[in-house]
């Protein structure tokens, strides 16, 4: 059980649409997480990819940041155990390279794009996301 | 200069699932829960932080790039693809399978790793190897 935080969760999606109309202002690019990552992985195909790198290491450096500031380590409750946890990882890896973008390509900058592919793209990932906890949950109770 | 500004957006964009909530998977899995919406245990926030990320994105993505190019690139590298083709379903299906089964999608996973957790690291590397494979797969 997690309590709603609407406050919080305006102010951090805030943050994120910050982040990514920065991303867009300064490089003119878009800040998709799944396609940052992947063009870390070789073969490289331009000449930004230590940007992307350093871009990585500001999203890990941030709960470091609250932690230092806060003395509070942010919250990563994870219930799934090892195995279901490398088939999520590579489903979650294949999924978002394979259809173009995740929740941050396709949800917020697609979505700010006004773009109609990211509206499908989206309305099919979270359809069978909430199919997957509805079936995990409560048909097979893990 | 451009990896300090890479460096920033990449912390805001982090502040930003930190401060949401949405680097807890627990969060991530209680929104994906609609049958919890009975019972009360229901969790909204995900829906408000899209909200607010869009909010934001609206305005930059509507106006930006009208502009003669950004500010540190000679132009925009924006998506222009408008198919709706079979990649653009198979894709987001398996993902969002994926993303239910442990509640991470790309971006927590990898903010998670900063909060020490094991489980964020193990997911990630199964994540590049299967962003790997999907790059393979759409060639």
């Amino acid at each position: 059980m997690t309590a709603f935080s609407p406050v919080s969760a305006l102010v951090g999606g805030g943050l994120i649409g910050l982040a990514s109309v920065l991303m867009l202002a300064v490089f003119g690019r878009i800040a998709g997480i799944s396609g940052i990552a992947v063009r870390l992985l070789p073969p490289y195909t331009d000449r930004e990819t230590s940007g992307r790198a350093a871009f990585i290491l500001g999203l890990i450096a941030a709960p470091l940041l609250i932690w230092l500031l806060t003395g509070t380590r942010p919250a990563a409750v994870v219930e799934a155990g090892p195995m279901r946890l490398l088939v999520a990882g590579a489903l979650v890896g294949f999924g978002a390279v394979y259809g173009s973008g995740c929740t941050s390509g396709h949800g917020v900058c697609g979505l700010s794009r006004l773009s109609r592919r990211s509206f499908v793209a989206v309305g099919v990932f979270m359809t069978t996301a909430i199919l997957t906890v509805f079936v995990t949950r409560h048909w097979m109770g893990v | 200069m451009r990896l300090a500004l890479h460096f920033a957006i990449g912390l805001i964009f982090g502040l930003g699932l930190v401060l949401s909530g949405m680097s807890n998977p627990a969060k991530v899995l209680n929104f994906l829960d609609l049958a919890a919406l009975p019972t009360g245990g229901w969790d909204p926030s995900l829906a408000f932080v899209l909200g607010g990320a869009v909010i934001i994105g609206l305005i930059g993505f509507q106006t930006i790039p009208r502009w003669r190019h950004p500010l540190l690139a000679d132009h925009f590298a924006l998506p222009t693809a408008t198919r709706i083709d079979r990649r653009l379903l198979i894709g987001p299906a398996i993902f969002g399978i994926g993303w239910g089964l442990a509640g991470f999608c790309p971006g927590p996973a990898l903010v998670a790793l900063g909060t020490g957790s094991t489980e964020a690291a193990l997911l990630s590397v199964a994540m590049l190897a299967g962003m790997a494979a999907g790059r393979l797969a759409a060639r």
